[in-house]
C-alpha cells in the first residue's frame, strides 16, 4: 500500500516541482467511494500519513468542493480543476465532475484530521490551536501522528496538550495489548487531565482486566507526582509570599530597630511605591510606548525615591518628635497613614487602577504540566534577593550603614562617640521608606493595586520583625520565609482564614518560648 | 499587721467618688434617666421640648462609646497597656446579644422560618450547638460577660506570663482583632458572615422600636456609665490602682517589691474586656445592627484616640473625647464627607504632637494660666 | 567555714512560696541566708559568672567589690531571679530555690534589692510609694480592698522621719532631687522589711554629707537583717567595716578584711593593671 504512493510522490515530484508532495491516489480515489466507512478509512490514512498536501484536500472535502469525475478525484483551485492526488491542473476541466457528499460523521472525522494536521505546521500559535481541539477529541489511529508531533514538538504548552491528546488516543485504541500499554506509558505523565483518563481505565468501564491493572499503577504514579508538583507549587506560592514580606518588613526592621517605633503608615509606603509604578507605567505608555516592556526598570528608582522622600517627611514632622514615646507613635503613625490613603483616593481616585505586567513577566516556567512558574513571581523573588543582598552591603559596608547599626545597639553610646543620631534617624527612615516603595513595586506585578492595599501588609510585616527578632537582617529573612511557607502550606491545608489566624496563634506562642525572636541577642537586657 | 475592719462594700464605692464627683453624678443620672426618657415620651413630637428619635440613638450610642472609652483608659491610662484590639470585645457582646435579638424575631423573618434567615438562606437545617439557648435573656447575658472575658483570660495570661507589653501588645492586639473580624466574616463560622445581625424585632418581649422600649435603653445605658464610671474609679483610687499605676512606670521595679504584675494586669485587662462587651451589648439595639466591621483595626484604634482626645488618666476624659470625636464625626460625614478622613488623620498626629493631656489637661492647663495671671 | 545546705535538702522539691502576701521567712536555722554555689551565667559564649560560689550568713554586712565586668550586677540578677543560672544553685536559707521563683516571689520572701540608678515610682507620691512597699499582702484581688490601718501609717511615718522625708510625704516622687530620691528608695526597701537586702552602689552620686549618713543607716539596719553592698567607693566600704570578696572574671578572687584584701598581690594586679 505505501510502495506505490512513495512511487507516486517520486513521480510527482520529478514532473510537477512546484507541487513537494503527492498523496496516495489509491487513498484519494477512495475518498470519492460509496460507502461513509469506506470514505472515514480514506481520510484516516491520509492523516496517519502526515502528509500536508492532504490538508488542500481535505479541506475542499469538508467545503463540499471536492468532486469526483470518473476515477480521478479533482478540486477547484483559482478558477482551474486539478487532481486532488497529484495537485495537476487538469485543462479542459471534467465535465462529468459530481461533488463528493459526507455526512456529519465523515465531516467530524475530517475536522479532527485536519487538526492533526495542523500540528506539524511551523506557527506556533496554528499548532498549539490544535492541539487543544485534538486534546478534546482523539480517535486512535491519530496516536501514531500525535507520537510523532510530541516528539517534535518544543513549545511546552502544545507539549502538555499533545501529550493529553496522545494518552486520549492511545487508550481509545480496540486492541487491549495497546491499551495496556498506553496506560503503563502514562504513568509518566504528571496531568491531572491524564489522571482522569487513567481512573477511567482503571475503572470498570475498562473490559480488559490487564488494562485496568497497568492503568491502576500508572494513575498511583501519576498521583504521587501529581502530590509532588502540587507541594512544590505550594512551596514556591509560599516562598513568593515570603519575599514580599521581606520587602515589606526590611524596611520596617530597619526603622524599628533604630528607632524603636512601629511605623503603622509603613503599609502606606508601599501603596506609594505602587502607585509610583502606576505613575511611570502611565508616562510611558503616552511618552515611549515603544519602551513600555521596560517601564518597571524606571518605577525601580521613581518608586524607591518617593517612598523615602515621604517617610523623611513623615520622620521629620511628626516622628522625630515622639521619640521615647512608641504607643504614641503607633496612634500617630496611624493617623498618618490614614491621610496618606485619603490623598492618595482623591488623586487617584477611590477605584484599584491597572499596573500590567511586561510583557517578558507574563507567562510561566512550566515545572510540571500542572505546575507552572509564573515569570512575575519568579523575578519578584529574584527582585528582593537583590534587594536583601544590597541592603546587606549597605549596612554591612558604608559608613551610615555603620551608624545605623550603631545607633540600633546603642543610641546613647553612639551619640556620645560623634554618631549624628538626628540625622542618622532621618535617613535610616528614609532608606527604610524606600525598600517599602520596592515593595510596592514588585506589589503592583501581583496584586490589586488601590488606596487599601498597604492596610493588609503592615500588621504581617511587624509579625516579621516580632519573630525574627529586633535589628536582625538575617532574622527577618528567616521570619519572612518561615511565614510564608506556613502561611501557604497551611492554607492548602485549611483554607486562607483559617491559617491566618493559626499563623497568629503560633506567632504568639512562640513569642512565649523565644520572646527576643529567633536570632536572640542575649545579655544584660535593659528594661525598655 | 491586723486586718483593717471590714467596711460594707457600697460604703467603699461611695467614699471613693468625692463629693463634688457625686454631685456631677447625680445630676447627670437626672437627666439621663429621668429628663431626657421623659421629655421624650411625654412631649408632643412639636413640642420645642421634644427629644426627637435620633437624638435618642445618638446619645446612646455615645453613651456606650464612653463606656468603652473609660475601659481602654482602664487599662491605657492607668495600666499602661495600649490595646488595639478593643474593639473585639465589644463586637464580643455585641454578638452575644444579638444572638438573642435574633432569636427574637422568631418567625417574624423573611423566610417566616424557626432559624434566623441567614441560615435558612444558608440552608442549615438546624441552629449550631453554640446558639442553643440564646433565646433565653438570662444565658445571653451570660454569653455577653463570659465569652469575651474568656477570650480576655485566656489572650492575657498568655501574652501577660511572657512580658508582651508595648508596641509589642499593641500590635498582637490589632491581629488578633483582625484574625477575629475574619473569622467573622466567613458564612460558616454561623455569625451571619458579612451582613452579620440586623432586624431585629423585639426585646425582652417588647418591640424593639417602641417608644417606651428606646426610652428605657437609653436610661439603662446611662445606667451602665454611670455604675462603669463609679466602679472604674473605685479601682483606680484603691491601692490596686496604684499598684496598676507602678507597674505603668516601672514594671521591673514593681516586682522587685514583691508584686506580681501579671494578676494585677490581667484583672484589669479582663475587667476592660467585660466593660467593652456591656457597651456592645447595649449598642446593638440602638443602632439595630451588628457585623464583622466593628472587629476591624480602624474601628478599635479609634477607641484609643477617643481617650487620647479626652485625657489619659482620668476618668472625665474618655467621656469627653468619645463624645467629642464622635459628634465630630457625625457632622463632618454629613457636611464634608470627603474631609473626614482627613481630620479624624489629623486628630491622631495632633493630639499625640500637642496634646498629650487631652482636651482636660488643656483645660487644666489654661485654667492654671488664668489662675497664677 | 559555712554549711551547704544538706543534700536531703538540696534534693526536695522547692515548696512554692505559698502567696505573694505570705513573707516567707527564709530558715536559717545553718546561720547561712545565702548560698550560691557553682553559678555560671554565659550570655553569648561571654562568661559573666564562671562557678561563683559566695555563702552570706544571717545578720551578716557583705561588701562586694571588683573591677567593671566581674559580674557584679549579673550576680544581683541571679540573686534576684531577674536572671537563670546555666548551672550551679542559689538557696535562700535552707529551703528556697532561688532558680526556681519568680522576681515576685523572691521579693516576697523577703529579699530587698535597690537599684543603681534610684527607681522610685515617678508619678506616685512620696507617701504612696512607701505605702506600695510597705510589707502586706501582695495578691491583687488584696489590694483592690486594702486599706491602711494605724499601725501601718505609724511605719510610714516612722520611716519617713528616718529618711528625712517627713515633710515630703505629698509631693510627687519625680519632683524630688536625687539624693533625696536615693533615700527614698531606701526607706522603700525599710518598709518592705526584707531578711536580705541587695544595695546595688548605694552611694553612687551622693555628696559626702549624704554618703556618710547612708553608711550609718547600712551599719545600724545590719543590726537586725543581712546585707550585701556592691560598691566601687572603697572609703565607704571601709566605712561600714565587715567582710569583704573581690569579684574578678565571675568569680571569687579574695575574700576577707578590707586591709587583708587590699594587700593580696592577686586583688592589686586587677584593680592596678600590670
Amino acid at each position: 500500500m505505501r510502495s506505490p504512493s512513495v512511487v507516486a510522490t517520486a513521480l510527482c515530484a520529478l514532473a510537477l516541482p512546484a507541487l513537494a508532495a503527492a498523496l496516495d491516489p489509491a487513498a484519494v480515489r477512495r475518498l470519492g467511494a460509496e460507502g461513509s466507512e469506506e470514505k472515514l478509512a480514506a481520510v484516516r490514512q491520509l492523516v496517519a500519513d502526515g502528509d500536508p498536501a492532504a490538508t488542500p484536500v481535505l479541506q475542499a472535502l469538508s467545503e463540499g468542493t471536492l468532486a469526483l469525475a470518473g476515477e480521478r478525484v479533482v478540486r477547484p483551485v483559482e478558477g482551474r480543476t486539478v487532481d486532488a492526488a497529484t495537485g495537476e491542473a487538469i485543462d479542459p476541466p471534467p465535465a462529468d465532475a459530481a461533488t463528493i457528499d459526507v455526512n456529519n460523521r465523515v465531516r467530524r472525522e475530517v475536522e479532527t484530521g485536519l487538526a492533526a494536521l495542523r500540528l506539524l505546521d511551523p506557527a506556533r500559535e496554528v499548532r498549539r490551536a490544535a492541539a487543544e481541539e485534538l486534546a478534546g477529541a482523539a480517535s486512535p489511529e491519530l496516536a501514531p501522528l500525535l507520537g510523532r508531533a510530541l516528539a517534535r514538538e518544543r513549545d511546552p504548552a502544545t507539549r502538555a496538550l499533545l501529550a493529553l491528546a496522545h494518552a486520549r488516543a492511545s487508550l481509545e485504541s480496540p486492541d487491549p495489548a495497546a491499551r495496556a500499554a498506553a496506560a503503563t506509558d502514562l504513568g509518566a505523565s504528571a496531568s491531572s487531565a491524564v489522571r482522569a483518563l487513567l481512573a477511567r481505565h482503571a475503572g470498570e468501564e475498562e473490559p480488559d482486566a490487564a488494562v485496568r491493572r497497568a492503568a491502576a499503577a500508572s494513575l498511583a504514579a501519576v498521583d504521587r507526582r501529581l502530590a509532588l508538583g502540587e507541594y512544590a507549587g505550594r512551596l514556591f506560592s509560599g516562598i513568593s509570599l515570603a519575599s514580599i514580606l521581606l520587602l515589606a518588613a526590611l524596611g520596617l526592621a530597619i526603622t524599628y530597630g533604630v528607632m524603636g517605633v512601629i511605623n503603622m503608615a509603613h503599609g502606606e509606603l508601599l501603596m506609594i511605591g505602587a502607585y509610583a509604578t502606576f505613575a511611570v507605567q502611565s508616562v510611558f505608555a503616552r511618552r515611549f510606548p515603544g519602551a513600555l516592556d521596560w517601564y518597571v526598570a524606571a518605577a525601580i528608582p521613581v518608586a524607591f525615591l518617593a517612598a523615602a522622600v515621604v517617610g523623611m517627611a513623615m520622620e521629620r514632622t511628626v516622628i522625630r518628635f515622639l521619640y521615647g514615646r512608641p504607643l504614641e507613635t503607633l496612634l500617630a503613625t496611624w493617623g498618618l497613614s490614614l491621610v496618606l490613603i485619603q490623598a492618595v483616593r482623591s488623586l487617584f481616585g477611590p477605584q484599584n487602577v491597572a499596573v500590567a505586567n511586561p510583557s517578558w513577566m507574563s507567562g510561566g516556567f512550566e515545572l510540571m504540566p500542572d505546575v507552572v512558574l509564573p515569570w512575575n513571581r519568579i523575578a519578584i523573588v529574584g527582585f528582593s534577593a537583590c534587594v536583601l543582598a544590597l541592603v546587606w552591603l549597605f549596612i554591612g559596608r558604608t559608613r551610615l550603614g555603620m551608624f545605623v547599626r550603631a545607633v540600633t545597639q546603642d543610641r546613647v553610646m553612639a551619640g556620645c562617640t560623634g554618631v549624628p543620631t538626628g540625622r542618622v534617624d532621618t535617613l535610616a527612615f528614609g532608606l527604610g521608606a524606600g525598600i517599602a516603595g520596592l515593595g510596592g513595586v514588585a506589589l503592583s506585578q501581583i496584586a490589586n493595586v488601590g488606596p487599601e492595599m498597604g492596610q493588609a501588609y503592615c500588621v504581617d510585616s511587624f509579625l516579621v520583625v516580632v519573630l525574627g527578632g529586633v535589628g536582625q537582617l538575617a532574622g527577618a529573612v528567616w521570619a519572612a520565609l518561615g511565614l510564608g511557607l506556613v502561611t501557604k502550606l497551611l492554607e492548602g491545608w485549611s483554607g486562607a482564614v483559617i491559617a491566618k489566624i493559626a499563623v497568629l496563634v503560633l506567632v504568639v506562642v512562640f513569642i512565649q518560648k523565644r520572646p527576643q525572636g529567633i536570632f536572640a541577642l542575649k545579655g544584660r537586657v535593659v528594661e525598655g | 499587721m491586723t486586718p483593717a475592719p471590714r467596711q460594707p462594700i457600697v460604703l467603699r464605692l461611695l467614699a471613693a467618688t468625692p463629693r463634688a464627683g457625686w454631685l456631677a453624678l447625680g445630676a447627670f443620672a437626672l437627666t439621663a434617666l429621668v429628663v431626657v426618657p421623659g421629655l421624650y415620651l411625654f412631649t408632643p413630637p412639636g413640642s420645642p421640648l421634644h427629644v426627637p428619635d435620633h437624638v435618642l440613638t445618638v446619645g446612646g450610642k455615645i453613651m456606650c462609646y464612653a463606656i468603652v472609652a473609660v475601659a481602654m483608659d482602664l487599662i491605657w491610662g492607668y495600666a499602661g497597656i495600649l490595646s488595639l484590639g478593643q474593639g473585639l470585645f465589644f463586637a464580643l457582646g455585641g454578638y452575644a446579644f444579638g444572638m438573642y435579638l435574633m432569636r427574637g424575631i422568631g418567625r417574624d423573618g423573611v423566610y417566616q422560618s424557626d432559624l434566623p434567615d441567614f441560615m435558612v438562606f444558608l440552608d442549615w437545617k438546624a441552629l449550631p450547638w453554640f446558639w442553643r439557648g440564646t433565646d433565653h435573656l438570662a444565658w445571653a447575658l451570660a454569653l455577653v460577660i463570659g465569652v469575651p472575658a474568656l477570650v480576655a483570660v485566656l489572650f492575657g495570661a498568655f501574652a501577660f506570663r511572657s512580658r508582651i507589653k508595648g508596641v509589642y501588645f499593641s500590635i498582637i492586639t490589632q491581629a488578633l482583632t483582625y484574625a477575629a473580624m475574619l473569622l467573622f466574616f466567613r458564612n460558616e463560622t454561623g455569625f451571619g458572615g458579612n451582613n452579620g445581625f440586623t432586624d431585629f424585632k423585639r426585646i425582652a418581649g417588647f418591640s424593639i422600636v417602641a417608644p417606651g422600649t428606646r426610652a428605657t435603653l437609653f436610661a439603662l445605658t446611662a445606667a451602665a456609665l454611670a455604675g462603669t464610671l463609679v466602679l472604674v474609679r473605685f479601682v483606680v483610687t484603691s491601692k490596686y490602682g496604684r499598684v496598676l499605676a507602678a507597674i505603668r512606670d516601672s514594671e521591673e521595679r514593681v516586682r522587685f517589691l514583691g508584686y506580681d504584675p501579671l494578676w494585677y494586669k490581667l484583672l484589669a485587662w479582663t475587667l476592660a474586656a467585660v466593660l467593652c462587651a456591656i457597651a456592645g451589648a447595649l449598642y446593638v439595639p440602638h443602632v439595630g445592627i451588628i457585623n464583622p466591621s466593628e472587629m476591624s483595626p480602624a474601628s478599635s484604634i479609634e477607641i484609643a484616640i477617643w481617650v487620647a482626645v479626652g485625657g489619659r488618666g482620668t476618668l472625665l476624659g474618655p467621656v469627653l473625647g468619645a463624645a467629642l470625636v464622635n459628634l465630630a464625626k457625625s457632622w463632618f460625614t454629613v457636611a464634608f464627607p470627603q474631609l473626614w478622613v482627613f481630620f479624624l488623620g489629623a486628630i491622631f498626629v495632633l493630639v499625640t504632637l500637642y496634646l498629650p493631656d487631652g482636651v482636660l489637661g488643656l483645660g487644666r492647663r489654661v485654667l492654671r494660666r488664668g489662675v497664677s495671671a | 567555714m559555712t554549711a551547704a545546705p544538706s543534700l536531703a535538702m538540696a534534693r526536695e522539691p522547692a515548696p512554692r512560696v505559698p502567696a505573694l502576701g505570705a513573707h516567707g521567712a527564709a530558715d536559717v536555722s545553718h546561720r547561712v541566708i545565702l548560698y550560691l554555689e557553682d553559678v555560671t551565667v554565659t550570655f553569648d559564649g561571654f562568661r559573666a559568672l564562671n562557678a561563683l560560689s559566695l555563702y552570706v550568713d544571717a545578720g551578716e554586712l557583705r561588701c562586694i567589690i571588683g573591677p567593671n565586668g566581674a559580674g557584679k550586677t549579673t550576680m544581683m540578677d541571679v540573686i534576684t531571679g531577674k536572671t537563670r543560672p546555666d548551672s550551679g544553685t542559689a538557696f535562700f536559707g535552707q529551703a528556697l530555690d532561688l532558680t526556681r521563683l519568680s522576681e515576685a516571689e523572691i521579693a516576697a520572701a523577703g529579699i530587698g534589692r535597690k537599684f543603681q540608678k534610684p527607681t522610685v515610682f515617678e508619678h506616685h507620691t512620696v507617701f504612696e510609694n512607701l505605702e506600695l512597699a510597705l510589707r502586706a499582702d501582695r495578691r491583687a484581688r488584696r489590694t483592690l480592698f486594702a486599706t491602711l490601718d494605724g499601725a501601718a501609717r505609724d511605719r510610714i511615718a516612722e520611716i519617713l522621719e528616718l529618711v528625712r522625708l517627713s515633710g515630703e510625704a505629698g509631693r510627687l516622687a519625680g519632683q524630688l532631687s536625687h539624693g533625696q530620691k536615693q533615700w527614698l528608695e531606701i526607706g522603700m526597701l525599710l518598709v518592705q522589711e526584707p531578711q536580705l537586702l541587695l544595695l546595688d552602689e548605694p552611694v553612687a552620686g551622693m555628696t559626702d554629707e549624704e554618703t556618710e549618713r547612708t553608711a550609718e543607716l547600712v551599719v545600724g539596719l545590719a543590726k537586725e537583717r543581712s546585707i550585701v553592698v556592691v560598691e566601687h567607693d572603697l572609703a565607704f566600704v571601709a566605712r561600714l567595716g565587715g567582710k569583704v570578696t573581690v569579684l574578678h572574671e565571675g568569680a571569687v578572687l579574695a575574700e576577707g578584711k578590707l586591709d587583708d584584701v587590699k594587700a593580696d598581690p592577686r586583688v592589686v594586679e586587677v584593680y592596678l593593671g600590670r
